[in-house]
């Protein structure tokens, strides 16, 4: 399965999903520039973390109207898969491929830790070869990653089981305490109606080594592998 | 002409740089002070014969963001 990472000015994650995806069986990994406009040899396509053309205006804003984001606008209509990281998940909710957006932290504070996770859901190509109810500890690292959606959106994610993975503690309890941002419900990550996009804020790729203290971020790959 | 396009976040979304300003202004002692809400403005320099769809277009497409912020338009 060939990934193509998208590299924005500004982006700052993309070597560390390049690396994570090379080192895997069966995955490789290019860096797409975002003035490039076809995903032609491409089997899937993230967009990373970072601060995209220094996250003006609001974060993803800008990244929006960049010549690759039409074509990953197409490539996502037409059923291929799109994993937005952190970043990547606020420009993919300012391009309108996911529902909600990303405020300010309730906190205000830039929050960089490891984080717990629950996985909500598998039924998706992102979480196959995960446990419903999981806890994996991901890495998050973010300034605005404070989840909104309206009431009637909320309502709408949750009758499709579009909710992936939700922040908890290390006992899979999804309290206010284990909310690093103040996102509604301690969402995490979403999926689109059709389960081909996915966006979270933590960071599988910086959890895909032994060296990084936690490989729980595989999970989210290998599931994408073994479609 | 100058356009000045006031953001300010929807009155459901959480505010917290408003919240923490509210505070603030608590400390100064001005403990009648309500919500406080912290948007942004914006002043486009525009053909005076723009029509205002094209300015609302400008607003709604790129400079706020319909989920989470509402905005005004001023011109002069």
């Amino acid at each position: 399965m060939k990934f193509a990472v998208i590299r924005f000015p500004g982006s700052n994650c993309d070597q560390d999903c390049v690396l994570a995806l090379n080192n895997l069986p069966g995955a490789s990994a290019d860096f797409v520039w975002h003035k490039d406009t076809s995903l032609a040899d491409f089997d899937a396509v993230v967009v990373p973390g970072g601060f995209s053309y220094g996250d003006y205006l609001r974060c993803g804003a800008i990244a929006r109207f960049s010549p690759i984001m039409q074509t990953v606008k197409t490539f996502a209509a037409s059923g291929g898969t799109v994993l937005g990281i952190c970043n990547g998940f606020q420009i993919l909710c300012e391009s309108g491929l996911l529902p909600g957006a990303l405020v300010r932290n309730k906190g205000l504070h830039f929050v960089c830790k490891h984080q717990h996770l629950r996985v909500e859901s598998t039924g998706s190509r992102f979480t196959r070869t995960a446990t419903k109810g999981q806890v994996l500890n991901i890495p998050i690292a973010h300034g605005e990653g404070c989840y909104f959606a309206d009431d009637a959106t909320l309502a709408a994610l949750n009758a499709n089981d579009q909710i992936l993975v939700r922040y908890c503690d290390a006992a899979a309890q999804t309290s206010d305490a284990a909310n690093p941002n103040g996102s509604r419900e301690n969402i995490a990550g979403i999926c689109n109606e059709t389960r081909n996009v996915f966006g979270l804020m933590p960071h599988p790729e910086r959890a895909c080594d032994p060296a990084l203290g936690s490989t729980d971020g595989l999970v989210i790959f290998d599931s994408l592998l073994k479609c | 002409m100058k356009v000045l396009v006031t953001v300010l976040p929807k009155p459901s979304v959480l505010d917290p740089q408003g919240a923490a300003a509210a505070e603030a202004i608590r400390h100064l002692g001005l403990t009648g002070v309500g919500r406080v809400r912290i948007g942004k403005v914006i002043e486009l320099e525009l053909p005076d014969a723009t029509p205002d769809s094209e300015i609302h277009r400008i607003a709604k497409d790129l400079l706020s963001n319909p989920v989470i912020e509402d905005y005004s338009i001023s011109k002069s």
